[in-house]
Formats: structure tokens, C-alpha cells, sequence
């Protein structure tokens, strides 16, 4: 994350800390309550954010329900379908999944959900696996915008943008407080 | 983020930094886990064509960088020297700007003189990577090989790597002695007088002609093949006094600290520079080395192939 853009007169802030925390909450409870085997449930995350976020959705079911859900990363770098085409080549990190899939529901968390993208790419990266009984969407952010037929069924923040705003998450630094932020550029 | 690789050819560990090269390992390890999915294959290259063009044989090499290039969803043509137009004539520019005219993106070349990647890569548009040239580099044998180091034993910095054998015909040798060196290793080259000389200690290696010196204070040892097919005059009276020597036999590997990793680029001659007991024992992570192959192979052509252009 750029250091101090998000501070600039130009970026909104739409989240803090405290509202991420109570939308990661109710996100917890919603999964619980969607999902009466937790034990089947795998939340995997998107580098580098949709990570920590799974990991904190995790650790709220763990505090209502008192059940270690299983975590697990999705990495979609090397899914994309635009590789070669962009100036910056993305780095690809190993994913990670509890197997089989088969009976499992794997929930996709990830930071901002845009245009879709990257969700069918996660989706592509998990039918590599195998092939779970169910897959579902979590993202603390929806800015819209979809250009798939790709919808979440779980969303900490509707947050209607413009194509020219940039969404900025910040989740898990050691040194300063969470937030999402609009940038206009 | 600032961009961590920015090359479309892989012509050696030479010009590389130390950082570029463990970007490399870090990209592979990614890709190794692919190799562990029910479905092993993944779209990151799709669209693209590699061609794997093999003046000299090769059956490990070729078929790493085929397989690497399929689980990326690239196309492959495979050429050999013999079956190709140089068979004719036509000069090794030639055939490759013929290969360009095609649209190949990707070409992996192995070729009998050092420099011939270079050579093309500059004259190219498409990525050139370099599959071994002449004695000069063999850049992925010796990523792989810095690659299963890592993964075996944590680091590279501070071990001592004890490279046997025939040095001076060894593009493996030097790839792997560019490597470890940026890496921090300590590296002694070991093997006859007439194989390994004293010139290579300005590359910041270290020299012997004892093996059983070197031995029990190793963490590695990468035992190289002895290479018939370049050695024009006699270097050595006869194999099995190398053998006698200066090969890993069994009595000799009791030499070695337990934890001491035992490598080898292949093709093994069993009983030459290593016993079949040693090359199948505990402590050998010559398979291991096959399997890291691809993983990094798919990596340099990700980071290669993969770049806008």
C-alpha cells in the first residue's frame, strides 16, 4: 500500500477499524447460520488481504461457536486470463487447501469485490483441486461494476463507485489501524 | 511494488543478482504446488508456443521444459538438431528467425557452443532460454539444483557445497557456482588436477584434489558426471581409477555428516562417480531433483514468457 495516499485530500474514508470488525461479525454469523455442517466449510483467501480477512472471520466463529473452521489460500495469479497483456507480471504464491474437496463448501474471500475477474479465476483455481460440493463469495467490499455473472453471498460493505475511483483496503498492518478508503483519480 | 523481474531471456546465473534468483525459487515454489492438484495444469501461459530446439541431445532436460511448458498450457514443437534445416545448412540465425516468422514466443535452445542463446536473444524477439551451452551455463539444472538445496535444508548462505567431478567440461559446474556464491555457499570444487584447475579459484570457490578431505565437512555434494562425449584428449588414466579416486563409493559416503545431501544432475554412471547404494540411499535427492525441475523450469518460463512484450 502507497504510504500516506489515503491521508491526500483526494481519498474518502469509508471504513474504519471498528466498522471492519463489526462487518467481519455479522459476515461470521451469516456463515453459521447459512452453513449447518461448519465442519465442511473451508474459508480460503485471496492474497495478500482476502488471507487475513478469512483468517478473521475464522477466529469470530471460533469465538460464537466455539469450532476451528478450516482456512486455506487460493492464489490466482497464475489463473488469470491476461497474463502478458499487463506491464507488471503478478507474483505467483502456492496455494493451500484442506483435501478432498469433494464435501466440502469453499468460501472465496477477498478484500474488494470489482469486476469479477479474479473470482472466476479463484474459482478455476479451485476446480484444480478438485470438486467441492459447493462454492460461495465473501468480500468485505462490493464496489459493483461486475463484468461476469458473478454475485457474493456474503458483503461487509455495498459501496456504489465510479470506474475512475480506486477502492483501498488496508487489513493486517503491524503499524497502522485498518480502513477502506475511495481514492479519486 | 516495485517489479522484481523484468528479463525475457534466461541466459545464465552470471548476470543474474542474488535477489533475481531467489525471486526465481520463491516463484517455483508456488509452482510446485501445482504438481500436487488433481488437475496439474494451469492457464497462466495459454495461447503462447514454446519451442524446444535441441542441437545437442538431451532427453531429461527437453522433457522437464516440455512438461513445465504443458502444465502452463503453452503449445510445444520439439525440434532436434538432426531433423532440422542446420542438417542442410542453414545457419542457427536462420532457423531461428524461421521459428520467429511462426510466432513461437518462447524458445529453449540447447546448443554445443557457449554463447548461442546470447547470441539469438539479441537478435530476437521471442524469449530465449538457454538449456545448456557448450561448457559454458546450464542455468535451470543449477536453479533446480539451488532450489533443492533450499527446500531440504532451509538456506543456502553458510553451507558448504562440495561440487565432484569433471569441472572443466561442466556447464552445470559453472551455473552452480555463480548460483551459490551470490547465495553465500561455500564451494569447493573437487576432482583430478587435469579437470578441475586452479583457475577457478578467482570465481570464489575453493579448490582440492583429496576428496576424502572435503567430504566429512560437506552439507552437499553434487557429484557431475564424467563427460565422454568432450573429452577429445586424455584428462584421466582410465574410469576406474577416477573411480578409485575421486568416485562416491559406498565406503567413501561414511565420510559424510548424516545430514549431508547427495546430488546429481544426471544421467548417473552407477558405479563410475557413484554407487548404486549411495545413488538410492537416504541422503540421495537425485529424484527430488527431477521433480524440483519442473517446478522451476515452470517458473522461468512464467517469469520469461509471461512478461508483456
Amino acid at each position: 500500500m502507497k504510504q500516506g495516499r489515503e491521508n491526500s485530500s483526494a481519498a474518502v474514508p469509508i471504513m474504519d477499524a471498528e466498522a471492519i470488525r463489526r462487518a467481519l461479525q455479522r459476515i461470521a454469523h451469516e456463515i453459521i447460520e447459512g452453513n449447518p455442517q461448519l465442519s465442511k466449510v473451508v474459508l480460503a483467501g485471496i492474497p495478500s488481504r482476502g488471507v487475513e480477512i478469512a483468517q478473521r472471520i475464522a477466529a469470530f466463529i471460533h469465538r460464537i461457536e466455539n469450532i476451528d473452521i478450516e482456512t486455506g489460500v487460493i492464489d490466482v495469479a497464475m489463473h488469470r486470463d491476461d497474463v502478458g497483456t499487463r506491464p507488471e507480471l503478478p507474483v505467483v504464491r502456492a496455494s493451500k487447501l484442506p483435501l478432498p474437496l469433494e464435501e466440502r463448501t469453499v468460501i472465496i474471500v477477498d478484500d474488494v469485490l470489482y469486476t469479477g475477474r479474479t473470482v472466476r479465476a479463484a474459482m478455476d483455481a479451485i476446480n484444480s483441486f478438485g470438486r467441492p460440493a459447493r462454492i460461495q463469495l465473501a468480500a468485505l467490499v462490493d464496489r459493483g461494476h461486475r463484468e461476469l455473472p458473478i454475485r457474493p453471498d456474503y458483503v461487509g460493505k455495498n459501496l456504489p463507485t465510479s470506474a475512475a475511483e480506486k477502492v483501498r483496503v488496508r487489513i493486517g498492518s503491524a503499524k497502522e489501524p485498518d480502513g477502506v478508503w475511495v481514492e479519486r483519480t | 511494488m516495485k517489479q522484481r523481474w523484468n528479463r525475457k531471456d534466461l541466459l545464465g546465473l552470471h548476470e543474474l543478482s542474488a535477489e533475481e534468483i531467489t525471486f526465481i525459487l520463491e516463484t517455483a515454489d508456488a509452482f510446485k504446488e501445482v504438481g500436487a492438484r488433481e488437475i496439474k495444469k494451469v492457464p497462466a501461459l495459454r495461447g503462447k508456443t514454446l519451442v524446444n530446439f535441441f542441437v545437442e541431445p538431451s532427453t531429461r532436460t527437453r522433457t522437464s521444459f516440455e512438461l513445465a511448458a504443458v502444465r502452463l498450457s503453452a503449445d510445444v514443437i520439439n525440434i532436434s538438431a538432426s531433423a532440422s534445416s542446420l542438417a542442410k545448412g542453414e545457419t542457427l540465425k536462420d532457423t531461428a528467425r524461421n521459428l520467429e516468422a511462426l510466432h513461437a514466443d518462447i524458445l529453449v535452445l540447447r546448443h554445443s557452443s557457449a554463447g548461442a542463446p546470447q547470441f539469438l536473444a539479441q537478435r530476437l524477439q521471442a524469449s530465449v532460454i538457454n538449456a545448456g551451452d557448450g561448457a559454458h551455463e546450464h542455468p535451470t539444472q543449477a536453479l533446480l539444483d539451488l532450489y533443492t538445496i533450499r527446500e531440504k535444508r532451509g538456506t543456502i548462505a553458510g553451507l558448504h557445497v562440495a561440487i565432484i567431478g569433471d569441472i572443466l567440461f561442466s556447464r552445470v559446474a559453472r551455473s552452480n557456482i555463480f548460483g551459490l556464491v551470490k547465495l553465500g555457499a561455500r564451494v569447493t570444487l573437487v576432482g583430478p588436477s587435469t579437470l578441475v584447475p586452479r583457475e577457478f579459484e578467482k570465481l570464489g570457490v575453493e579448490v582440492s584434489y583429496k576428496i576424502d578431505n572435503v567430504l566429512p565437512n560437506a552439507d552437499v555434494v553434487n557429484l557431475l558426471r564424467i563427460q565422454h562425449e568432450r573429452q577429445r584428449k586424455e584428462y584421466f588414466p582410465g574410469i576406474g581409477e577416477y573411480t578409485r579416486f575421486f568416485g562416491l563409493t559406498k565406503e567413501r559416503a561414511k565420510l559424510l555428516k548424516p545430514d549431508c545431501l547427495i546430488m546429481h544432475p544426471g544421467p548417473i554412471n552407477r558405479g563410475v562417480e557413484i554407487d548404486s547404494e549411495v545413488a538410492d540411499g537416504l541422503q540421495s535427492v537425485i529424484l527430488d531433483q527431477v521433480t524440483n525441475g519442473l517446478a522451476v523450469r515452470m517458473a522461468v518460463l512464467y517469469l520469461c514468457g509471461g512478461i508483456a512484450t
